[in-house]
C-alpha cells in the first residue's frame, strides 16, 4: 500500500527548539500549559511525599517527566472528546480537568475520592470529564477506547477519543487488534503511544523487535508520526493535525511520543535498571517545564514574578488537595457491598 | 449395483432438513464433483456434490420435501450398464442401519415438558405462539433493537452470514450494518472495544460463536466490565450482554465443548443466565438487554432447533433472579439449568414410574441464583440432586452444596448428590462423549439414592 508507506515513512516531526523561532502559540497559552504541567509536577511529588508517609498504599505510578504530553495532546481536545489511560494515570485526570482533591483523596482511599476510595491510583474515572480511566491491565485500554471511539461514530457527536498507552503494552495482542478494527471501520481515536523508553524495568530494546513504534500501524494503513513529547508545543502541533484527521471521518492516527520517566515504574521500584547519570541527562537537557520557562523568558511572554505567582498558586492547591485527601474519612464499611451492581 | 444417496448431515448437530431443490434430473448423467441438489438445514442451505459417477436414474425425494431424515435414502444413481430395472432392486433392499444415536442428536424429543409447568409465567394469559429457541432469540433481539436505539449486535458472522448458527437471521436487513456488525476474529479485540462503548452509555449484544472463544476475551468480561462500576464508585456503569452457546454441542472435541456457567457465576459485577426453554430465551434475553449491568446469556447449541409455546407478546419478560419449578414433586428436588432441564424431566418421569414424585427446578439464572426458591423445595422434599453439564470441581453443584450446608442443613434427610460432566476433557468418540455427559437414567439413579431406593 504506497499510500500509506508513505503517510508512515520514517520522518521527524519539526521541533519547536527553544531560541530557534518564535513560538507559534500565545503569551497566555504558553503560560497555561507551564501552569498544568507544574500542577501535574507538584501533584505527583506531593503523591510520592505522601506515599513514602504511608498515607498511599499499593501501587503509585507517578507521570513526573512526560507533563508535556498529555498538556499538549489535551490542549487539542473539546469537551465531547473522551480520555483513556493506564495506571499511569494522575496526570491525564489533572489535564481533563478533573479536581486535584478527589484525586488525591482516591489516593489515600478516602470516601472523598473520585471511586468513594474503592478504586485506587490505577482506577480512577469520571463521568462528567468523560475520562474512562485509569485500566490497571497493560493494553486493555486500547481496545476500551477503540469502543469509545466507536460510541462517538455511532452517536455521531463528533467526538474523538484519546488512547493512552506506553511502550509496554504496544507488544499486547489486543493493540493491533484495535488497530485493525478502527481502521476497517473508520473510527475516531488518536493512538497516543507515550515511549518512556522502560516498560518496568526493561528496556524497550530488549522487548521490542522494532522500536520505530509510530510504525507499527503501518500494516493497517493507519499514518503513524514520531514526535519529541518533551517539548509541549512539538505535541500540541502534532495533537491539532490528528484531531483534524480523525474529526474529518479519515480514521485512527498514531502518535509515538519520546517521552521520559524521571521516578521509578512505581514507588517499589529501585530503578537498577538505568543509570542515574541517565536520568540526570534527561532532566538537565530535555526537561519539559524547565525547558518551557526558558522560552517563555527569552521571549518575554511572561515574567519572573508571573512565574512565581503561578508556583505559589499550585503550590496552595496542591497542599489543600493533601490536607483534603487526609482529613477526609474513610469509606463507609456500608459501602464494601456498594456499586457491584446497578440495581435495575 | 445402482447406488443410493442418502441424505446428508451437514451440521454436528442436524437430525433432518429440507430437500430445496435438485439441480439434476432423472436421466442426467452424473459425474463425481457435480452438484446434486441443494439441501437447506436451520442453519444454512448447503449443495451436495456427487461422490459417485453414473446416471441420476430415480429421485426418491421429490424437491420441497422437508424434514428429511438424515441418512435416508434421496436418490439412485445408476452405474454404467445398468438399466431402470435395477433400480426397484435398490429400493426393495433394506435401508442402511441408522448411525448410532448420538446423546445429542434426539435432543428435540427432550424438549417439551413432560407436564405444564406450576409456577409458569402466572400473570400472563394472552396468545401464546410455538417458536423454536433460535427464533425466540432473535425475536428478542429484534424486538429490543426497535425499542432501543443505543443497543446493537456485533460479533463474528452475525450480519451477512445471518449467524453462524443463524440466530441472527435477518437482523441485518432490518436494522443495517450500523447496528448489526461483522468484526474480524478477534474476541479480545471486539470484546474490549463493545465493552468502552457501553462505557459510554451504548448497549451492545456481543455474540460469542461459541462461549469456547470467550475465553480469548475473559480479561475485559470480568476486569473491564465486571468491575468497573465498583472500581469508579458508582460513577460508571457496563451495560452489555454476552451471549453465545455454551456446552457440549456434539462430536465437536475437547475445545468446543464445555460449560462455562461456573466460570462466569463466580465473579461479583456480573449477572448470569442459562436459558432452557424458548420462553425462557426469549424473555430472559430481553430482559438482559434491559438490565444496565453486564450479564453473561449461556445458550446451547443442541436446543435451539426445539420448539416451545411462547407467550406472543413484546413486553413479555422473564425477571432474571428467579427459578422456576418446571414440575412439582414432594420426594425429591432436582436442580438444573439449561439443556440438562429436559434430562432431569426425563429422570422426573422415570421416577415417576417408579412411585417416587421429584421436583424439576430450572435455575434460569446462575447469578443471582435464587437460593429461596431451591431451599424452600428441599423443606418439602429434604433431598436434592444437582445435575449440571459442566465439570464437577468448584462447580454449581458445589455451590448447591455449599447452600444446603448453610441454608437447610436441618432440612436435609440425605447428602446432597451432584449429577456431573465426567472429570475430563471432552473426547471425541460418540460412545465416550455419550459416557461423558449426564442422561436421564443416571438422573433417576441419584435421585433414588437419595432416596434410598
Amino acid at each position: 500500500m504506497p499510500k500509506t508507506a508513505k503517510k508512515s515513512a520514517p520522518k521527524k516531526q519539526a521541533r519547536i527548539k527553544p531560541g530557534k523561532k518564535a513560538p507559534a502559540a500565545s503569551a497566555d497559552e504558553l503560560l497555561e500549559y507551564y501552569r498544568q504541567m507544574l500542577m501535574i509536577r507538584r501533584f505527583e511529588e506531593k503523591a510520592g511525599q505522601l506515599y513514602g508517609m504511608g498515607l498511599i498504599g499499593g501501587f503509585c505510578h507517578l507521570y513526573i517527566g512526560q507533563e508535556a504530553v498529555v498538556v499538549g495532546m489535551q490542549s487539542a481536545a473539546n469537551d465531547v472528546d473522551s480520555v483513556i489511560t493506564s495506571y499511569r494515570d494522575h496526570g491525564h485526570m489533572l489535564a481533563c480537568g478533573m479536581d486535584p482533591k478527589g484525586v488525591m483523596a482516591e489516593l489515600t482511599g478516602r470516601a472523598g475520592g473520585y471511586s468513594k476510595g474503592k478504586g485506587g491510583s490505577m482506577h480512577m474515572f469520571s463521568a462528567e470529564k468523560n475520562f474512562y480511566g485509569g485500566h490497571g491491565i497493560v493494553g486493555a485500554q486500547v481496545p476500551l477506547g477503540t469502543g469509545l471511539a466507536f460510541a462517538h461514530k455511532y452517536k455521531g457527536d463528533g467526538g474523538v477519543n484519546m488512547a493512552y498507552f506506553g511502550d509496554g503494552a504496544i507488544n499486547q495482542g489486543q493493540v493491533y487488534e484495535s488497530f485493525n478494527m478502527a481502521q476497517l471501520w473508520s473510527l475516531p481515536v488518536i493512538y497516543i503511544i507515550e515511549n518512556n523508553k522502560y516498560g518496568m524495568g526493561t528496556a524497550i530494546e530488549r522487548a521490542s523487535s522494532t522500536t520505530e513504534l509510530y510504525l507499527r500501524g503501518s500494516a493497517h494503513g493507519i499514518p503513524g508520526v514520531k514526535i519529541d513529547g518533551m517539548d509541549v508545543l512539538a505535541v500540541r502541533s502534532a495533537a491539532e493535525k490528528a484531531m483534524k484527521h480523525c474529526r474529518s471521518g479519515k480514521g485512527p492516527y498514531i502518535l509515538e511520543m519520546e517521552t521520559y520517566r524521571y521516578r521509578g515504574h512505581s514507588m517499589s521500584d529501585p530503578a537498577k535498571y538505568r543509570s542515574k547519570d541517565e536520568v540526570s541527562k534527561v532532566r538537565k537537557e530535555s526537561d519539559p517545564i524547565d525547558n518551557l520557562r526558558q522560552l517563555m523568558m527569552k521571549h518575554k511572554t511572561t515574567t519572573e514574578e508571573a512565574l512565581k505567582e503561578i508556583d505559589r498558586e499550585i503550590k496552595a492547591l496542591v497542599t489543600e488537595a493533601a490536607n483534603f485527601a487526609q482529613s477526609s474519612p474513610e469509606p463507609d464499611p456500608g459501602e464494601l457491598y456498594t456499586d457491584i451492581l446497578v440495581e435495575a | 449395483m445402482a447406488i443410493q444417496i442418502l441424505m446428508p448431515a451437514l451440521s454436528p448437530t442436524m437430525t433432518d432438513g429440507k430437500l430445496s431443490k435438485w439441480l439434476k434430473a432423472e436421466g442426467d448423467t452424473v459425474a463425481s464433483g457435480d452438484l446434486l441438489a441443494e439441501i437447506e438445514t436451520d442453519k444454512a442451505t448447503m449443495e451436495v456434490e456427487a461422490v459417485d459417477e453414473g446416471i441420476l436414474g430415480k429421485i426418491i425425494v421429490p424437491e420441497g420435501t422437508e424434514g428429511v431424515l438424515v441418512n435416508a435414502p434421496i436418490a439412485i444413481i445408476l452405474e454404467e450398464g445398468e438399466s431402470a430395472a435395477d433400480i426397484d432392486d435398490v429400493a426393495a433392499a433394506p435401508a442402511p442401519a441408522p448411525q448410532p444415536a448420538t446423546e445429542a442428536a434426539p435432543a428435540q424429543a427432550t424438549a417439551a415438558p413432560a407436564t405444564a409447568p406450576v409456577a409458569s409465567e402466572a400473570d400472563y394469559d394472552g396468545p401464546m405462539v410455538n417458536i423454536t429457541v433460535r427464533e425466540a432469540l432473535r425475536d428478542a433481539m429484534a424486538e429490543e433493537m426497535r425499542a432501543d436505539e443505543n443497543v446493537f449486535l456485533i460479533g463474528e458472522e452475525v450480519a451477512q452470514y445471518q449467524g453462524a448458527y443463524k440466530i441472527s437471521q435477518g437482523l441485518l436487513d432490518e436494522f443495517g450494518d450500523k447496528r448489526v456488525i461483522d468484526t474480524p476474529i478477534t474476541e479480545i479485540g471486539f470484546t474490549g472495544l463493545s465493552v468502552g462503548a457501553a462505557f459510554s452509555g451504548l448497549k451492545p449484544i456481543v455474540e460469542f460463536m461459541t462461549f469456547n472463544f470467550s475465553m480469548q476475551a475473559i480479561d475485559h468480561i470480568i476486569n473491564s466490565a465486571a468491575k468497573t462500576l465498583y472500581m469508579s464508585g458508582g460513577q460508571m456503569g457496563c451495560p452489555i450482554v454476552f451471549r453465545g452457546a455454551n456446552g457440549a454441542a456434539s462430536r465437536v472435541g475437547a475445545q468446543h465443548s464445555q460449560c462455562y456457567a461456573s466460570w462466569y457465576a463466580h465473579c461479583p459485577g456480573l449477572k448470569v443466565v442459562a436459558p432452557w426453554s424458548a420462553v425462557d430465551a426469549k424473555g430472559l434475553l430481553k430482559a438482559s438487554i434491559r438490565d444496565p449491568n453486564p450479564v453473561i446469556f449461556l445458550e446451547n447449541e443442541i436446543l435451539y432447533g426445539a420448539s416451545f409455546d411462547v407467550p406472543d407478546d413484546p413486553d413479555f419478560t422473564v425477571p432474571i433472579g428467579k427459578a422456576k419449578i418446571e414440575r412439582a414433586g414432594a420426594d425429591v428436588t432436582i436442580v438444573a439449568f439449561s439443556i440438562m432441564v429436559g434430562k432431569a424431566l426425563e429422570a422426573a418421569e422415570l421416577l415417576a414410574a417408579e412411585g417416587i414424585e421429584a421436583e424439576v427446578i430450572n435455575l434460569r439464572t446462575l447469578r443471582p441464583l435464587d437460593t429461596e426458591t431451591i431451599v424452600n423445595s428441599v423443606k418439602k422434599t429434604n433431598r436434592l440432586v444437582s445435575v449440571e453439564e459442566g465439570w464437577p470441581v468448584a462447580g454449581m453443584g458445589a455451590e448447591m452444596a455449599a447452600i444446603m450446608m448453610e441454608q437447610a442443613f436441618d432440612y436435609l434427610d440425605a447428602p446432597v448428590v451432584r449429577v456431573c460432566g465426567e472429570d475430563i476433557p471432552m473426547p471425541y468418540a460418540a460412545n465416550l462423549e455419550a459416557l461423558s455427559l449426564p442422561k436421564p437414567d443416571g438422573i433417576a439413579a441419584a435421585a433414588k439414592s437419595v432416596c434410598y431406593r
